[in-house]
């Protein structure tokens, strides 16, 4: 069925105002095209679509992009005081003077629009194709877009263990910016290693990464989004799992007007692991939204989804999770939590946790609640003489610390804590 | 298996093949027991559907000209209406022109005045039914059955293909002064409370198969209940579709005012015939303040033969909108019929204290698919809804919860608590859970959990070893894992569900 004039008219216009990139290699010139060709099929996403039934998606698909003030604040970067390799992106540009050099052992890093001029990669393999293997069932257009028209990013590869976490950091200098980044990532069989992504990016910011875990590799990933209130940001992760893979994937997001972080999951072999995780706050015109989509075709695999949202005055956060598992794909453990936490009566949670299960040896759960802060628990606090103000915050962190103890890094789970706990303080001022 | 079949028929087992045998197939290719059709002379309208044949539906009941024109305002509107394809249900597009909208036994044509002037062939049906109402006695004319067991009666209306063929207890509950009657009658007899209360819960601009029903809809049940007034009996409503290539679209409308009770269970059965049949129903209930209705459903339309060919597709909307204070409504579901299931039974809790339930058990065999959950939309302050479904799948059935819990702002300090279990019987089979949860206001306090398994293979163990068959055991074991809703039925109702659901997982092991 064709999309109605109202989507194709929109993808036809950020095709427009995007250009198409020249100069690549044929390989990428082909999935440029494919990524076309399925972005005016699908056309960008409206309301009436079902996947963005909770979450209006006219932000990220006007045209320009609506401007986003500046955050003006002295704190430090997030993740900066880690020892990390730091890869740097201003207003979706790549920035060779504030990056570190990309030199690191057991570690291959290059920029997206070198690998896709060249005639031979191995990027060929990731680029497009786990991005189009997760349109069905349910489209992701604005993730075919970056497709078909994203130039900056990195390529990594990891060969074996990395001493310390690459460390990708978006600056939001323009408040008119309006982003699109891709990343490819290969974790080469029996290889570890971390990625960190921090900061707002732009105004509106587009990032897809695509990421092949290898039998027996591990991937961590850890994001804290910017909180530049006005900014918006649609990001895609679409993960390929194999063999006795590890990925674990946490993001924690405070303020912002709009974010929509969509994962796309699959585990291909046997015996792997997923955790996705998420913590976020917000209040006024917060948009939160995190679909979640994972997919087990293997045997034996587990997969955990924990998100935890605190909500006031007016915000809103979305759950959208599936756990699919196929024909075959016995001894699944599959297990998913969404809980919202209402500071008022003004806020909004709304859940669609979905399990959708082809196979008989398995077990599945899902549980989703929402309600304000547990006024046993807040007594208790206030009998033992904290005020009412600093035992709710209390509450509040321990709330979503349910969701940050899934990072396995104590230190970078610290990190995040501390973090949070500042914005939630500056927050209520 | 047609072969040995066709020996059994002959009565007479070949040789090599013991008789036993020829007997096991033979009940095997009877699990649906409700298959037969009966040879009533039924008076069809024209196939195809158009405004003719609506107006033609309003006149063959004597409708008032408001009815008719409301008949002809849906059917207009659903001709720009599409068909859902949301549901996670797959079947050959349905021809709406290749269906009867209308048929009724032939001796209906002149209303007996007393059930003993019903056709007897259709008596004979309801004996073969065999459902364990005591009413069947009723029906059949039998004498005393009106003295059996004070405090268990229950008052039913038959519905035959497209109408209504006989109500029971009528007297009796006229005395309390309760209406019971089939739609059509109650159309001609109190007119003013249909056109007040049909369509204000389900509009008929409601969806495409609500809106089709308001067009078509023959008969069906009614029932009022009057201020402060408990139903002295269960009322009963019986749904037969016998003629082929019809389509049932029957519409009840249950109105319960200030203060009163009505406990109403609905049954359904359907011959077996190769070609799919339609049925697309709708059930109003309209609860006041202080008001209690429970609506209990045991749905065994014919779910088709082991191949998939035929069966019913039951596309069904029930609402029941509690107005009133303290409204209560409770709905209990028994799902072990039809091809293609597609009913979401919802609760409108607008009146403050309004309280909403919804217990389900699902469950799909062989080719059958079930897209069925329910809704709760909790307007009113502190409105509570409790839901618990329990799906079970086998052979290569699909079997979907989809449900809709909805605080909104103004729903101060309400509750809800879902349920949702779903039980995997062979590895073809699929389970699916698709919960849409709103919340908007944090007084609230809204729970889901739902768990996906298979039968305990520890639990099938122990039940063979007490010498059990496996089939007995996984019917105990599924038993166990529906009682919380077998418990929310009538008691009736709870030993016919229950062999029912032994019956329906025949065959769905070994």
């Amino acid at each position: 069925m064709a999309a109605p004039a109202v989507k194709t008219d929109g993808a036809e216009a950020f095709l427009s105002a995007f250009p198409e990139p020249s100069g690549e290699a044929s390989w990428a010139r082909e999935a440029r095209r494919r990524a076309v060709e399925r972005f005016r099929q699908q056309g960008v996403p409206v309301r009436r679509d079902e996947y963005w039934k909770y979450t209006d998606p006219t932000g990220l698909t006007v045209l320009p992009a609506r401007e986003a003030a500046v955050l003006d604040t002295d704190e430090a970067p997030v993740f900066d005081v880690l020892d990390s390799l730091k890869i740097v992106f201003v207003d979706g540009e790549f920035s060779a003077e504030l990056s570190d050099d990309f030199s690191l052992e057991n570690v291959e890093i290059e920029r997206l629009e070198d690998v896709l001029k060249l005639d031979i990669h191995w990027a060929r393999d990731l680029f497009g194709v786990l991005e189009g293997n997760g349109q069905t069932p349910v489209a992701r257009p604005l993730a075919v877009l970056n497709t078909a028209r994203a130039t900056d990013g990195v390529v990594i590869r990891v060969t074996g263990k990395v001493a310390k976490p690459i460390s990708l950091r978006y600056l939001h200098r323009s408040p008119s910016s309006d982003a699109q980044i891709r990343h490819l990532v290969k974790v080469e069989a029996g290889a570890e290693a971390t990625i960190l992504e921090a900061g707002p990016a732009a105004a509106r910011f587009n990032n897809v990464m695509e990421i092949e875990v290898a039998p027996t590799a591990s991937l961590h990933h850890v994001r804290a989004q910017g909180r530049d209130h006005e900014r918006q940001a649609v990001t895609g992760l679409f993960a390929r799992l194999g063999e006795e893979s590890t990925f674990k994937s946490f993001t924690l997001s405070v303020n912002g007007r709009m974010t929509r972080n969509e994962c796309v999951l699959e585990f291909t072999g046997d015996n792997a692991v997923a955790h996705v995780a998420g913590a976020c706050a917000g209040d006024d015109d917060f948009h939160h939204d995190d679909t979640v989509f994972i997919t087990h075709d293997g045997l034996n695999c587990e997969s955990r989804q924990v998100f935890k949202k605190v909500l006031r005055s007016g915000a809103t956060g979305v759950f959208q999770g599936k756990i699919l598992v196929k024909e075959g794909a016995q001894k699944t453990d599959g297990y998913q939590i969404s809980q919202g936490l209402l500071l008022d009566d003004d806020s909004n949670f709304l859940a669609k946790p979905e399990l959708e299960i082809y196979a008989d040896d398995v077990v599945c759960s899902h549980g989703s609640t929402c309600g304000a802060v547990d006024e046993t628990s807040l007594f208790y606090l206030r009998s033992r003489g904290i005020s009412r103000a600093a035992a709710e915050e209390l509450l509040v962190l321990a709330f979503l610390d349910e969701a940050i103890v899934e990072i396995e890094d104590d230190v970078l789970a610290d990190e995040i804590r501390d973090r949070l706990a500042g914005w939630l303080a500056r927050r209520r001022a | 298996m047609s072969e040995l079949l066709a020996a059994g028929d002959n009565a007479t087992a070949r040789e090599g093949v013991d008789q036993e045998t020829v007997d096991t197939v033979r009940s095997v290719g009877e699990r649906y027991k409700y298959g037969f059709s009966s040879d009533i002379e039924t008076e069809y309208a024209p196939k195809g559907l158009n405004e003719e044949i609506v107006r033609m539906i309003s006149a063959k009941n004597d409708e008032p000209e408001w009815l008719t024109e409301w008949r002809v305002a849906a059917f207009k509107r659903w001709q720009n209406l599409e068909e859902p394809s949301w549901a996670m249900v797959d079947y050959p597009e349905i021809d709406f022109q290749d269906q009867y909208y209308y048929a009724r036994p032939k001796s209906m044509e002149n209303r007996p005045k007393s059930l003993d002037e019903v056709d007897p062939e259709l008596l004979r049906t309801y004996e073969k039914l065999g459902i364990p109402l005591k009413e069947q006695m009723v029906l059949a004319g039998v004498e005393g059955a009106e003295d059996v067991s004070d405090d268990r009666k229950v008052a039913v209306d038959a519905v035959f293909d497209s109408v209504s063929v006989g109500t029971t207890f009528k007297e009796e509950l006229a005395k309390a002064g309760v209406i019971f009657c089939s739609f059509s009658e109650a159309v001609r007899d109190h007119p003013e409370l249909v056109k007040k209360y049909l369509g204000s819960v389900v509009p008929a601009s409601d969806n495409f198969y609500a809106t089709l029903n308001s067009a078509v809809f023959s008969d069906g049940s009614f029932v009022y209940v009057p201020e402060g007034v408990r139903c002295p009996m269960e009322l009963s409503t019986y749904f037969r579709i016998n003629a082929e290539n019809t389509g049932q679209f029957e519409r009840t409308l249950i109105v319960a005012e200030k203060g009163s009770y009505v406990s109403y269970l609905e049954g359904c059965t359907a011959p077996k015939r190769d070609e799919n049949q339609l049925h697309a129903a709708v059930v109003e209930i309209v609860v006041q303040e202080d008001a209690e209705v429970k609506y209990s459903t045991v749905q065994n339309w014919y779910p088709g033969d082991e191949n998939g060919k035929g069966g019913i597709y039951n596309f069904v909307t029930k609402r029941a909108d509690c107005r009133g204070d303290r409204a209560k409504v409770m709905w209990t579901q028994v799902e072990t019929g039809s091809a293609v299931t597609w009913k979401y039974p919802s609760c409108i809790l607008r009146g403050n204290e309004s309280q909403g339930e919804f217990y389900s058990i699902a469950i799909a065999n062989n080719h059958q698919q079930a897209d069925t959950g329910t809704k709760m939309v909790h307007l009113g302050k502190n409105t509570r809804s409790r839901i618990v479904s329990k799906g079970i799948s086998a052979g290569v059935a699909q079997n979907t919860y989809r449900g809709l819990v909805s605080m909104h702002p103004k729903a101060q300090n309400s509750r809800n608590y879902t349920q949702c279990d779903s039980l995997l019987i062979g590895d073809k089979c699929g389970a699916h859970t698709v919960p849409y949860i709103e919340c908007r206001n944090n007084s609230s306090r809204v729970e889901h959990e739902a768990t996906t398994s298979k039968v305990d293979d520890d639990q099938l163990f122990y039940c063979r070893s007490r010498g059990m068959d496996e089939e007995e055991a996984v019917a105990l074991v599924v038993n166990g894992f529906c009682r919380e809703v077998l418990q929310a039925l009538p008691m009736e109702f709870a030993m016919e569900a229950q062999q029912l659901v032994a019956i329906s997982l025949e065959g769905s092991v070994g």
